[in-house]
């Protein structure tokens, strides 16, 4: 259990460093940011309660805003971004039959489970994110076109590092 | 009273993420309308603090590029000195001149926080109210106008980038001296802002300059960019064109606040004149 606390706090700093002084450089035709951090929410242990998780995507969302200057926005985004992670969940996964410390990562899960976990989640978030940042529909098209084209940034980031922490331990 | 406990038990995932995102959006509007009242930015200590400390390891990537443009503008001020121009008159003397009372102060300040791929982008300085910088001052770089200051700390200031939805700043067309608005424009790109609201009579022609009016923050004739497209979406009974910034925002390294001596005094008469009507 505190094995598990301290992996996530860890991880929760360095995604954190890697999107506030790498990430936030980076932009493809001003079209396509990616917003990695979310992994942090999509990786938290499966029996998280429901109190914490909200709260840790909000703190995890104004720790971004601290550094982007856009106090609300990460935050509204990324409770968005929890909420429809506990509804996935409970759709999918039968919370009973697990054997110890199930954490909804591409080694237990399996790559068909969580690619569609990944990209639903991302382009929920993204879909957001962007639109509230926009804050009008008048340009919905070019908004969407960034809210697809960020999610495939994403999304393909999160699969390099499912691979490149890849521990096979399939689910029974 | 039973029933209704268990029904929010059951259901606790609904109203937590109703409690939350509620929060969420109350600081984000809150803050949109106050500007940035909350201390929540890049301008706060610790935030702060890690940005001088990555922006010091950065520049020292942009080295060259500074130091070519710096050499530039050494040769261009040392053109204007007196010592570079020859004196044929023998008989000299000195005049207390009281003509002039200095009006702008320039301020250099190291960018520690940058963006341009946001739909709205501020940039953070190193310079704060310690050193005179204030809200509402405008900023420049050698190249051009940049913004102006929105929030300041002690040690930092945050500026609002030219490249905002709420930025205007007023500019003209640098030979016929037509007054416009310039502003970003709707398609993201950190290169292009568009010129509104010039006359009618105005015969504007590709490459032509566009500098700032001295009616706003700015002294008159700063650049601000090149026009680059005429036929821009047409807007009524003035002119829309479409101007290439000169400034490349993603490539700021050091800016100059502009300390207009003599603002107050005009806001206030301004201000008076609004009251009077």
């Amino acid at each position: 259990m505190s094995r598990n606390i301290i992996i996530n706090l860890i991880r929760f700093l360095v995604l954190v460093f890697i999107q506030v002084f790498l990430l936030k450089n980076i932009s493809l035709y001003n079209f396509s940011t990616p917003y990695f951090y979310i992994l942090f929410i999509l990786l938290l242990p499966f029996e998280t309660p429901n109190v914490l998780l909200f709260a840790l995507a909000f703190i995890l969302g104004l720790t971004i805003d601290a550094f982007y200057d856009t106090p609300g926005l990460h935050a509204a985004a990324c409770v968005v971004l929890a909420f429809v992670r506990i509804i996935f969940i409970s759709i999918t996964v039968q919370k009973d039959g697990f054997d110890n410390e199930p954490e909804p990562t591409l080694g237990i899960m399996g790559f068909r489970w969580f690619i569609t976990y990944a990209s639903v989640l991302t382009l929920v978030h993204h879909f957001f994110l962007f639109n509230l940042e926009a804050f009008s529909f008048s340009q919905l098209e070019f908004t969407i076109s960034r809210v697809l084209l960020s999610s495939l940034f994403t999304v393909f980031l999160m699969l390099i590092s499912g691979l490149l922490f890849f521990k096979r331990k399939e689910r029974k | 009273m039973r029933n209704l406990l268990i029904f929010i038990t059951k259901y606790n995932a609904f109203f937590l993420f109703i409690i939350f995102e509620v929060a969420s959006l109350i600081i984000y509007i809150k803050y949109n309308s106050f500007q940035k009242a909350s201390f929540i930015n890049s301008s706060n200590a610790v935030t702060g603090g890690f940005y001088a400390k990555m922006s010091e390891f950065n520049s020292y990537l942009k080295l060259k590029e500074e130091n070519d443009e710096l050499a530039r503008e050494n040769s261009r001020l040392r053109n204007q000195l007196k010592s570079s121009f020859y004196v044929d008159t023998v008989n000299k003397h000195k005049v207390v001149d009281t003509i002039y009372k200095r009006q702008y102060e320039y301020i250099v300040a190291r960018v520690i926080n940058n963006s341009t791929n946001h739909a709205n982008n501020y940039l953070t300085i190193n310079k704060g109210s310690q050193q005179g910088i204030a809200k509402g001052m405008g900023v420049m770089c050698n190249l051009g106008i940049v913004g102006k200051v929105i929030i300041v700390s002690e040690h930092f200031s945050v500026i609002q980038s030219l490249l905002h939805k709420d930025s205007q700043f007023s500019a003209m067309l640098a030979n016929n001296k037509e007054i416009g608005t310039i502003e970003w424009g709707d398609d993201l790109n950190p290169h292009k802002g568009i010129l509104k609201d010039v006359s009618n009579n105005a015969v504007p022609k590709v490459g032509e300059e566009v500098v700032t009016s001295g009616y706003s923050l700015f002294p008159m004739g700063i650049p601000i960019g090149k026009i680059s497209n005429l036929h821009t979406k047409a807007g009524g009974y003035a002119l829309n064109m479409e101007v290439t910034l000169a400034v490349d925002f993603s490539k700021l390294q050091y800016v100059d606040v502009i300390n207009n001596k003599f603002a107050t005094e005009q806001e206030g008469l301004e201000a008076q004149q609004k009251k009077d009507e």
